[in-house]
């Protein structure tokens, strides 16, 4: 191999690799949370729900679950302003990111539902718990402590996946490092540094996840 | 000027369909091959191969597709061989896949207990030799379902390989987007065709888990 890597050639970038990174890391926060809101309502309404919701709630599931996020992105952004639906890059790639976790994380969430002992609900409605208090303090309460290493995981596998939305140039650390190539040329240098940004980035994630896991399910 | 009507639409995108099958089935079979490789050196108790996987593991898990497909594409040009978006992402995705499977599989071995491992091993039988008699056997039977699983994923993966220049189903839909200028069409049609792939893969493993629920 007669190339040689040149790194440094990178180091007039480094704001905007910074600015992908920050972007990345707040595309995932922000998809993460109101994913799992919406993973928890469509897990709440699949199993609780009237059976029309559930239906619907199982298509929306499905749908996304057997197709490729990249083609998911590409329908919103592309195909919804034939709609008259126009999104930013920016919020096509926030929209197409909560979507995607949500499906994942109803399933999710609605398989640590299920694995609550019905007896659990009972006992609780028979203390004259309403309805909610039933679903808040012993339904979604022991169901999250079960499914959340899979939630942790799927998290990690999202915030990989969003390097696809830098396809519709939403500026995320992926559109940092296509930019840089296309600037200077060192493709090979400007993506290897990348894709260890990433692993480190899945790492801390998965520290840190952890570690939040300890504070909020405290053993009893 | 040219014109697209539905079908003309349809049929390309069908066309492309095959191409999304076959680097489907390449990455799922060479992965799988790699990927029993990999699970024989991770749960060989030798140091440095376990070391090896791990490294190799926590690479392809942790950093996304894309990326890999980006290194495949530019760092093999690097030696002066001329890569085509063809072999860059059967590669990648041969690795990607080997390295989910890997780790799927070593589950499943760890899931047989170790009287099978103490067992066969004061029987005399080496460690090749316990896997393939004794534990693999055993441990096939679970990881049944999480493989079949998993191979919806490996076709979603196909679909990143587009960004590299490989005509699949998805750059078939931009092209035909860039051609038609209808795309809500063409790409509800894209993911249609997705979903049709991918949804009796997942049906059935479900099925397949359901299944072994029972039996145990």
């Amino acid at each position: 191999m007669s190339y040689k890597l040149q790194f440094a050639e990178l180091l007039p970038y480094w704001n905007v690799l910074l600015y992908g990174l920050v972007f990345t890391i707040v595309l995932t926060i922000v998809s993460t949370v109101v994913g799992i809101a919406v993973g928890t309502a469509g897990a709440a309404a699949r199993t609780f729900g009237p059976g029309w919701l559930g239906r619907i709630v199982a298509v929306y599931v499905e749908l996304i679950r057997n197709t490729p996020f990249i083609v998911q992105l590409f329908f919103i952004f592309f195909g919804l302003p034939a709609l008259g639906l126009k999104l930013s890059e920016t919020t096509a790639a926030f929209l197409a990111m909560v979507i995607n976790l949500g499906a994942y994380s109803t399933e999710i969430i609605r398989a640590g539902i299920e694995a609550v002992p019905k007896g659990h609900i009972e006992a609780g409605l028979s203390l004259a718990m309403s309805k909610w208090e039933v679903l808040r303090h012993i339904v979604l309460n022991q169901a999250f402590r079960k499914i959340y290493p899979a939630l942790s995981s799927q998290i990690i596998i999202v915030m990989l996946g969003s390097a696809v939305v830098s396809q519709i140039s939403a500026e995320d650390l992926t559109y940092a490092a296509n930019y840089i190539a296309s600037r200077n040329f060192r493709n090979f240098e400007v993506y290897l540094l990348v894709a260890l940004a990433y692993l480190l980035l899945a790492m801390l994630t998965r520290s840190l996840l952890r570690a939040l896991g300890r504070v909020i399910f405290k053993a009893r | 000027m040219l014109q697209f009507s539905f079908w003309d639409i349809l049929s390309n995108l069908l066309i492309a369909t095959q191409w999304t099958i076959v680097l489907s089935l390449i990455a799922f079979f060479c992965g799988g091959i790699v990927g029993l490789v990999l699970l024989f050196m991770r749960t060989s108790r030798i140091a440095p191969l376990e070391w090896f996987t791990k490294i190799y593991i926590e690479f392809f898990q942790g950093t996304p597709l894309l990326m890999q497909l980006f290194l495949f594409f530019f760092g093999i040009a690097l030696f002066g061989v001329e890569v085509s978006p063809w072999m860059a992402a059967t590669l990648a995705l041969t690795f990607w896949t080997s390295a989910f499977l890997t780790e799927i599989w070593r589950g499943c071995v760890e899931a047989i207990p170790k009287g099978q491992w103490e067992a066969s091993s004061s029987l005399a039988l080496s460690y090749i030799e316990q896997m393939r008699y004794v534990i693999l056997p055993q441990a096939s039977r679970i990881a049944v379902a999480p493989t079949v699983g998993f191979s919806v994923q490996v076709i979603k993966g196909t679909a990143l390989a587009s960004i590299i220049g490989f005509v699949e189903l998805t750059k078939a839909g931009t092209m035909l987007n860039n051609a038609t200028f209808r795309p809500f069409l063409v790409y509800s049609l894209v993911a249609l065709i997705y979903f049709c792939l991918c949804f009796p893969l997942s049906w059935w493993a479900k099925k397949i888990e359901g299944r072994l629920n029972v039996a145990r």
